[in-house]
């Protein structure tokens, strides 16, 4: 840190994305909030559990090889092989993968691609509540936490990731590449799960399953938008100058960028973040006839869908995308649980999936034509990229793999809790052992009193 | 051709302003926004009249008795 601005900039990048992170963290606490209002009282232990047990398990594969994958992979397989180069400094035996003074900003830098793992995984976690086996969820929660959403990541959310340079991929906030990439995930993990006992009558027709409790619901939807403040903020750069981008941008302004090293502001996303989530909340309460259920949700799926162009999107434009979508993906929930008898129980599928995916494609319209980096011969943005980006992202990278590994889990036996356990619910034994403990205790002190009597 | 009004980004940002798309369209953008707002309100209010005249005809003397008891 040579100099007093270049140590400020750093110090203030590295408390920038810390903040992010401690921002994002109420994104998983929104999650657990959310799943256990959903799930019914017999099963909120298991729920709440496996939901929990995502931090540790991809925390720790993300430091062994996702983080790796990010720099190794742009280019591979299709265009290059894989970057070791690049990757070396990111390996868990690296130095600067550890307590260096000559680098503050890889461990802060690294926590918030981490905490994007977490959502990506607890969406996937959501969806197949009350139903999966932990030690299932668990092995999934690694294959998208810390492989499939990192190799998208490293593809499409990178400065030199072959969508970006070869498709005009862009995608600012991560609509496909957190979004859509779990939303497809969830959807494969469903199709060979199944529902839960009871969801569809004889004839098919879908019986709703109610929150126990919608204001844990509630409370848990906030928790995420305020966590979602944290996102947003941790897909930029905060300040940069063109020497270090070291593109085609001339002169000494600094700036914030996206995570393409292309320039845009806080203000822009605050005012972005904010118009989209009104438009979604709004156009999903008319939908939805004011269900709250989807209109919190639709909020989300209004961000999620504006989230792609974001970074450059006027206010207005944020507001209709952000209208437009929820109520596509709200009408698609439906149509597709009815049809292929899905059961989505927090409808993760449309509010990640569908609204990522549709926004992703919207942003190759509206930002038709414009650079989606700062560096030369990259090719533009535009539709046919985003759709081709959209794909790769909610089927090649969400649903195939999804469903491979749910297949080989359902061939084994080791996906599905067996039906006994899902009618008496995942916590029985639990709930057991707590009578029995009660019954326990409460007898001793009616005999500790009896005896001082 | 580009939304934004830039291809490339081999500029001076000292001299960039807006990088919206569809610049010069903002008037028509207000126009359209103010009347999807008005437009959640009609929408809205009808339907919460048509949900009270709803409601109203749903009531079964018995449950609503219970309902004043319920605080």
């Amino acid at each position: 840190m040579d100099g007093n601005l270049n140590a400020l900039t750093t110090i203030f990048t590295e408390f920038y994305y810390w903040v992010t992170v401690v921002f994002m963290f109420l994104i998983h606490v929104g999650f657990c909030m959310y799943e256990v209002g959903a799930s019914r009282r017999k099963n909120h232990m298991h729920t709440l559990m496996k939901n929990v047990m995502i931090i540790p398990l991809v925390t720790v594969t993300f430091f062994f090889f996702g983080w790796w994958i990010y720099w190794a992979f742009p280019m591979f397989p299709l265009f290059g092989g894989i970057n070791f180069e690049a990757g070396a400094a990111n390996a868990p035996w690296s130095e600067t993968m550890s307590t260096h003074l000559g680098d503050r900003i890889t461990g802060v830098f690294w926590a918030a691609f981490l905490l994007f793992s977490w959502t990506a995984a607890s969406i996937v976690s959501g969806a197949v509540i009350e139903r999966i086996r932990s030690s299932a969820l668990w092995v999934h929660a690694v294959l998208i936490g810390s492989v499939f959403w990192i190799i998208d990541a490293s593809w499409g959310w990178h400065y030199a990731g072959w969508m970006v340079q070869k498709l005009g991929y862009h995608d600012a906030y991560a609509s496909g590449v957190i979004h859509a990439v779990a939303g497809g995930y969830a959807l494969g993990v469903l199709v060979v799960l199944g529902p839960r006992i009871g969801k569809f009558a004889k004839d098919g027709t879908p019986r709703d399953i109610p929150p126990h409790n919608p204001w844990l619901v509630t409370i848990g939807i906030f928790l995420i938008y305020t966590g979602f403040w944290g996102f947003y903020a941790a897909c930029n750069v905060p300040l940069i100058s063109p020497e270090v981008i070291d593109g085609q941008i001339t002169g000494t302004t600094w700036t914030a960028t996206n995570i393409y090293l292309a320039p845009t502001t806080l203000g822009a996303i605050t005012f972005n973040f904010l118009m989209s989530l009104s438009g979604g909340l709004m156009a999903t309460y008319i939908v939805s006839k004011g269900d709250a259920f989807w209109t919190f949700s639709g909020g989300l799926a209004g961000i999620i869908g504006a989230s792609a162009g974001n970074d450059l999107y006027h206010p207005i434009q944020a507001m209709f995308i952000g209208a437009i979508v929820p109520v596509i993906a709200y009408k698609l929930h439906y149509w597709v649980e009815k049809k292929f008898k899905i059961d989505d129980a927090v409808g993760a599928v449309a509010v990640h999936g569908y609204a990522g995916f549709m926004g992703v494609v919207i942003a190759g319209f509206v930002l038709w034509g414009a650079p989606s980096s700062p560096y030369a011969d990259y090719v533009t943005i535009n539709p046919l990229g985003q759709l081709i980006g959209a794909i790769i992202m909610f089927f090649v990278l969400g649903f195939c793999p999804a469903y491979v590994v749910s297949r080989i889990q359902a061939a084994r036996g080791v996906l599905r809790i067996p039906p006994e356990v899902e009618l008496q619910g995942l916590d029985f034994a639990e709930h057991h052992a707590y009578e029995d403990a009660v019954a326990e205790i409460t007898a001793h002190h009616h005999n500790h009193l009896t005896t001082k009597s | 051709m580009s939304t934004i009004g830039y291809d490339n980004w081999a500029v001076d940002l000292a001299n960039v302003g807006a990088v919206y798309p569809f610049q010069g369209w903002e008037v028509p953008m207000v126009i359209a926004g103010v009347i999807f707002w008005l437009g959640w309100h009609i929408t809205q209010a009808r339907r919460e009249t048509q949900h009270m005249e709803d409601v109203m005809k749903m009531g079964d003397p018995e449950k609503i008795k219970k309902m004043l008891d319920r605080y």
